[in-house]
């Protein structure tokens, strides 16, 4: 569903992404890990579209999507959601995935008809608002959620797009064990109508959710496989998993 | 919008007891001001929705201001010929700084639209056929037609009042439509509002666009308001007086241009008509300066009320209920 050739990105004499090939398949729930500054952020950002590559490409169900624009590649089913949380904190919660679903829905170049007359799009805001537990928040403005539920607004804004794959920044960051479970329950969900690629670095969440598991050192791919394989590589314990797995 | 009622009765009424009151100058100086209303509330729209900080919007009120004078003065009278023309000029003027100037964030996009508004200040400045730098005396006011005489003040006023009605009823009407959300989404969010999958710059460009439009025919307007024009209408400090009145009347408040219009420029015309004697006693000719007592109101609202006239307002409102 997702390949990725030869990718690659500079930051000055930073190279930030060197030469990844990866393939996600239709389906799966595909974990990327790798310590704090392997790449794995601009990673996403590059599959996303809001950071351009140097160089490589990125096919897409079928599509080169390598020179498409952000919201052209969300249009061809990529959403992403990010590790910073972005939302919209001064609307409501109900409002942030109205928008999102108009985005999705119909042109927005109309200028008079107010949003507030559509009910299909408050319809299908409040169940998504169901979906990721905020059913009860829906009328809060989302600067005013706690950080889990801003958490989850962030991949309800995401799961909104309808998306094909869908690219994961680390949802569970700065959660608690409560907060993280239900993250994790909300994404088993999902995975039965998405694709996933995952970023995190829970590694309960990232051995219990993923099919398949590629290892990010430096920049460049040390490793893909099952969860077991990865468990077993020796190069991977070396360099990341350390002594957390061994135990 | 229902409160807005009492506010239109009171507009409606204010010609007619000036009238009664032999204050005839008193409707064309509230004609002047529902024109900056007009001009303050389209760049509110890029400003204070859309966030987008345009320090050149001087460039489409004054480019109204010379494409309705200019066809006056070419015998092009017709209201229904020239403000069209002028909204229409001003759109397609917008469409261009607005591509360019929109590839820029920040500081960068507030200088670009700076240096775009400074250019077309120049460029009329050299206009000679129509009175360079000492500008175009008309011989009279746009005709409407339908018996309705725009030389009157009365009749203007009315007429100027309408545009303004419908300018807040559109701009009501905007803001709460699906391209209004994706605007303010913008300003809240833009990487976001791409990350949902909507090309920002298109709804950028398109609110530029609108908003230079609107700003185009209260050009037209103050043109033929005072039957003259020249280059200041495109100058800077033009650009900056309309930035006040948004900032003084409320940013993002659908009154903000309104109020910030009414409140600029009557506090301009107290200070310069109305002596303090005690200050004038001080400094003698402090009437010439009315900017320094704009000034420090100006720094009052932004310490104290960040929120313009109309969120002080508002806050009140509130307080009450």
């Amino acid at each position: 569903m997702l390949e990725l050739r030869s990718l690659c990105k500079r930051f000055g004499g930073v190279v930030a992404t060197d030469d990844v090939s990866l393939e996600v398949s239709e389906g799966e729930v595909h974990a990327l890990i790798g310590p704090n500054g392997a790449g794995k952020t601009t990673l996403i950002a590059q599959i996303s579209g809001s950071l351009p590559s140097d160089s490589g490409t990125i096919l897409f169900a079928g599509a080169d999507l390598t020179r498409k624009k952000h919201y052209e590649r969300v249009r061809a089913g990529l959403a992403r959601s990010y590790q910073i949380t972005s939302i919209f904190r001064r609307f409501s919660v109900l409002d942030n995935l109205a928008l999102a679903v108009q985005a999705r829905n119909g042109s927005s170049f109309s200028f008079w008809r107010p949003v507030a007359a559509e009910a299909g799009l408050f319809d299908e805001a409040r169940s998504l608002a169901e979906e990721i537990g905020l059913a009860s928040r829906t009328e809060t403005l989302a600067g005013n959620l706690a950080h889990g539920e801003q958490r989850a607004l962030e991949v309800g804004l995401a799961l909104a797009t309808r998306p094909k794959l869908l690219l994961l920044d680390e949802p569970m960051a700065g959660m608690g064990l409560e907060e993280s479970q239900r993250v994790i329950a909300l994404l088993g969900r999902v995975r039965a109508h998405a694709t996933m690629l995952l970023v995190e670095h829970d590694m309960d969440a990232v051995f219990r959710l993923a099919d398949r598991i590629t290892v990010l050192v430096n920049g460049r791919v040390l490793a893909t496989g099952a969860p077991e394989e990865i468990r077993a590589h020796p190069q991977v314990r070396k360099a990341y998993l350390g002594d957390e797995l061994a135990a | 919008m229902k409160r807005s009622l009492p506010l239109l009765a009171l507009a409606l009424a204010f010609p007619l007891a000036m009238q009664a009151l032999d204050q005839l100058f008193y409707v064309s100086f509230a004609s002047r001001v529902l024109i900056y209303a007009i001009a303050a509330t389209s760049l509110n729209l890029v400003l204070g929705y859309g966030g987008m900080i345009s320090f050149g919007h001087a460039a489409f009120v004054g480019t109204g201001a010379y494409v309705g004078s200019i066809l006056v003065a070419e015998g092009v009278t017709s209201a229904w010929i020239g403000w069209p023309a002028a909204l229409a000029v001003s759109a397609a003027l917008a469409a261009i700084i607005g591509a360019v100037s929109l590839r820029t964030r920040g500081v960068y996009f507030i200088m670009i639209t700076l240096a775009f508004a400074q250019m077309m200040f120049y460029l009329v400045n050299s206009m000679k056929a129509y009175g360079g730098d000492e500008g175009l005396t008309l011989p009279q006011r746009a005709e409407l037609g339908f018996g309705l005489d725009l030389g009157n003040e009365m009749v203007f006023y009315y007429v100027v009042l309408a545009i303004l009605a419908l300018t807040l009823y559109g701009l009501h009407r905007l803001i709460q439509s699906r391209f209004g959300r994706v605007v303010v989404a913008i300003r809240e969010n833009e990487a976001r509002v791409e990350a949902i999958g909507l090309p920002v710059y298109r709804y950028q460009l398109a609110c530029f666009v609108i908003a230079g439009a609107v700003g185009g025919l209260a050009g037209a307007l103050l043109a033929s308001h005072g039957k003259y024009v020249n280059p200041n209408v495109l100058h800077w400090l033009q650009s900056g007086t309309l930035m006040i009145m948004v900032i003084l009347g409320g940013v993002g408040h659908l009154w903000g241009g309104v109020i910030g219009a009414v409140a600029l420029l009557s506090l301009e015309h107290l200070i310069s008509d109305y002596p303090i004697p005690w200050l004038a006693q001080l400094a003698p000719n402090y009437q010439q300066h009315a900017n320094l007592g704009v000034g420090i109101v100006l720094l009052a609202i932004v310490l104290f009320a960040p929120q313009g006239i109309a969120g002080l307002l508002g806050r009140r409102r509130r307080a009450r209920a």
